[in-house]
């Protein structure tokens, strides 16, 4: 048996990359082909899967993967949270710590012109990658607000003078201090997560809890 | 030429209409045998008579006036309107009372992976039957469904809807932060379930046991160390187990953090999976006080199964391709222990 008990694991590409492929490791996993060949998807040999964080849920939602690493703000982004509302019906077991980044709201820097636009015309615009979450944001805090969702550099959005606000991840804020920008609100800290598809975690009980459980010794080691 | 129809709705065509039909007809065979007979209700009931029911997340989502200004909806499951037929036809009728539908509910969910909102359902509700005995009838019918479609290696989960919540009430955790506590547990969210019971000051053992208890899963081995207030539920599992043939108690795995997202339910529940679909087949528990509700107290239970995932799974296993799961060597009854 493997080090990950026969199981198929969805691994991101990009950010969290590193920080997943070292607990992989740390798991007894050979990871030397993962870590070098960055253009294969599919390593059938160690379980593993990678793509894209925000199709990591989809991917474990599907049952294409058992278990999966992403950041909380995909899950904030995609899965449901709150009862009634839909999305990426996936279970989320463990926080792993690493990754850690600030879903932020930032404006230009001086005076802020979404207050200042809220005062007078009762609505902010507010670009953003994480629509869903913005939205939220808003309403949980009594706004009125224009949600503009863009795809690329959210921070050229307020720059233009598109919108008033972004509301964007952050890991140390350089990016938005060199575009002039300044962080108003923080709304959520988030780090990665491991999730898995939900009947994969009543079929596969035994081996799940087994990795589970040495991940779990592995975060609270690092946490240390 | 494009003429749309509502989003999450679908026609079915010939070729399939004929698989799903050999599905049905065989499920209707298998309930039949054990002496369930088939009723039909409207699609469309009044508002406030489905509204007795407590359906959570699965309300009523599409509501229409009638003539005369009454709010009519469409129904979401054939629970409530076999509740309301029980309290009304069967008035005075000696239970048990066993019946079986096939029929078409509504539900306002976002069109995604096999989700309809228009979906097919088929099930039974054996009315007067108390647990353990009817509990054990129902997956025992359940089973043997199964079998008779040809289904192979699904298995199903049970737990029970009052378990969490006696746990908290022994722990003392204070009435506002239960619902949460619940809600996190229904999306299986475990992180958001540690850090509730983090910023609701539980902690050592009392938040070891609300974390690591619902995370329990397998075979009967879980029934022998249950903590104390668990006790009540797991015996109450245990009972039901008992009472199982072996080749249906082979296909049970033991969940304690199984919630059902519908109000209604009151002891044991159930929900089935197979390795070759990602998102369970059906599911179904005990419902001890929506009778009353309608004015007729009896005991229930009851199972429905979305005929198009069925129809899915088993297209899955002949297959044998499937997903990450069905790759796997426990797909056979008992491996997963």
């Amino acid at each position: 048996m493997s080090a990950t008990h026969g199981l198929t694991i969805a691994v991101p590409r990009g950010a969290l990359f590193d920080g997943t492929v070292d607990l992989l490791a740390a798991l007894g996993l050979d990871t030397d082909e993962l870590r070098e060949n960055d253009r294969k998807l599919l390593f059938e040999d160690i379980g593993v899967i990678t793509m894209r964080p925000s199709d990591v849920p989809t991917y474990v939602e599907a049952g294409a993967a058992d278990l999966g690493v992403t950041g909380k703000d995909v899950l904030l982004e995609q899965a449901a949270q709150r009862p009634g509302e839909g999305g990426r019906d996936v279970y989320e077991l463990l926080d792993l710590g690493f990754g850690r980044c600030t879903m932020v709201m930032a404006s230009k820097d001086g005076p802020d012109p979404a207050v200042e636009r809220l005062r007078r015309l009762g609505v902010m615009r507010v670009a953003t990658k994480y629509p869903r979450i913005a939205a939220r944001h808003l309403e949980e805090t009594g706004r009125q607000g224009e949600i503009v969702e863009v795809k690329g550099s959210v921070e050229l959005a307020p720059l233009t003078g598109m919108v008033d606000a972004i509301v964007d991840l952050t890991a140390t804020g350089t990016t938005l201090r060199e575009n002039n920008l300044v962080v108003r609100e923080e709304i959520v800290v988030c780090t990665a997560r491991l999730i898995a598809n939900p009947v994969a975690h009543k079929l596969k009980a035994a081996q799940i809890d087994a990795l589970l459980e040495q991940l779990r010794g592995l975060v609270a080691a690092s946490a240390s | 030429m494009i003429h749309p129809i509502p989003s999450g709705t679908r026609d079915v065509l010939p070729q399939e209409t004929g698989e799903v039909r050999a599905i049905t007809d065989t499920l209707r065979t298998a309930f039949d045998r054990h002496g369930y007979g088939e009723i039909y209700t409207p699609a469309l009931e009044y508002e406030s008579v489905l509204a007795r029911a407590d359906m959570a997340e699965a309300q009523p989502a599409y509501r229409v006036f009638d003539e005369s200004g009454a709010v009519l909806a469409l129904r979401s499951d054939m629970t409530a309107p076999i509740a309301r037929v029980v309290a009304t036809r069967y008035a005075s009728s000696e239970p048990p009372l066993r019946f079986c539908y096939f029929a078409h509910c509504y539900r306002g969910v976002r069109p995604q992976r096999g989700q309809l909102r228009e979906l097919l359902q088929a099930g039974i509700e054996l009315i007067g039957s108390p647990a353990p005995e009817g509990t054990a009838e129902a997956l025992t019918v359940l089973c043997r469904s199964l079998d008779a479609v040809g289904l192979k290696d699904y298995r199903v989960g049970m737990g029970d809807a009052s378990l969490f919540p006696a746990l908290m009430a022994s722990l003392q955790v204070r009435e506002p932060v239960r619902l949460g506590l619940l809600q996190a547990l229904a999306r299986r969210d475990f992180v958001e379930l540690g850090r509730l019971l983090h910023d609701a000051g539980l902690a050592g053992d009392a938040a070891e046991l609300l974390i690591d208890v619902p995370q329990r899963r397998g075979g009967a081995e879980l029934l022998a160390d249950a903590p104390d207030p668990a006790v009540e539920a797991v015996t109450g599992m245990r009972r039901v187990y008992e009472l199982l043939d072996a080749d249906v108690a082979a296909r049970v795995i033991f969940d304690f953090g199984l919630v059902r997202n519908i109000g209604y339910y009151t002891g044991a529940v159930f929900e089935v999976y197979d390795p070759a679909l990602g998102a369970p087949i059906g599911g179904g528990g005990r419902y001890d006080e929506l009778l009353g509700r309608f004015g007729r107290s009896l005991p229930a239970v009851g199972f429905a199964l979305d005929v198009d995932q069925l129809h899915q799974a088993l297209a899955g296993e002949e297959r044998g391709t499937g997903l990450a799961l069905a790759g796997s060597a426990d797909g056979a009854p008992g491996a997963v222990r």
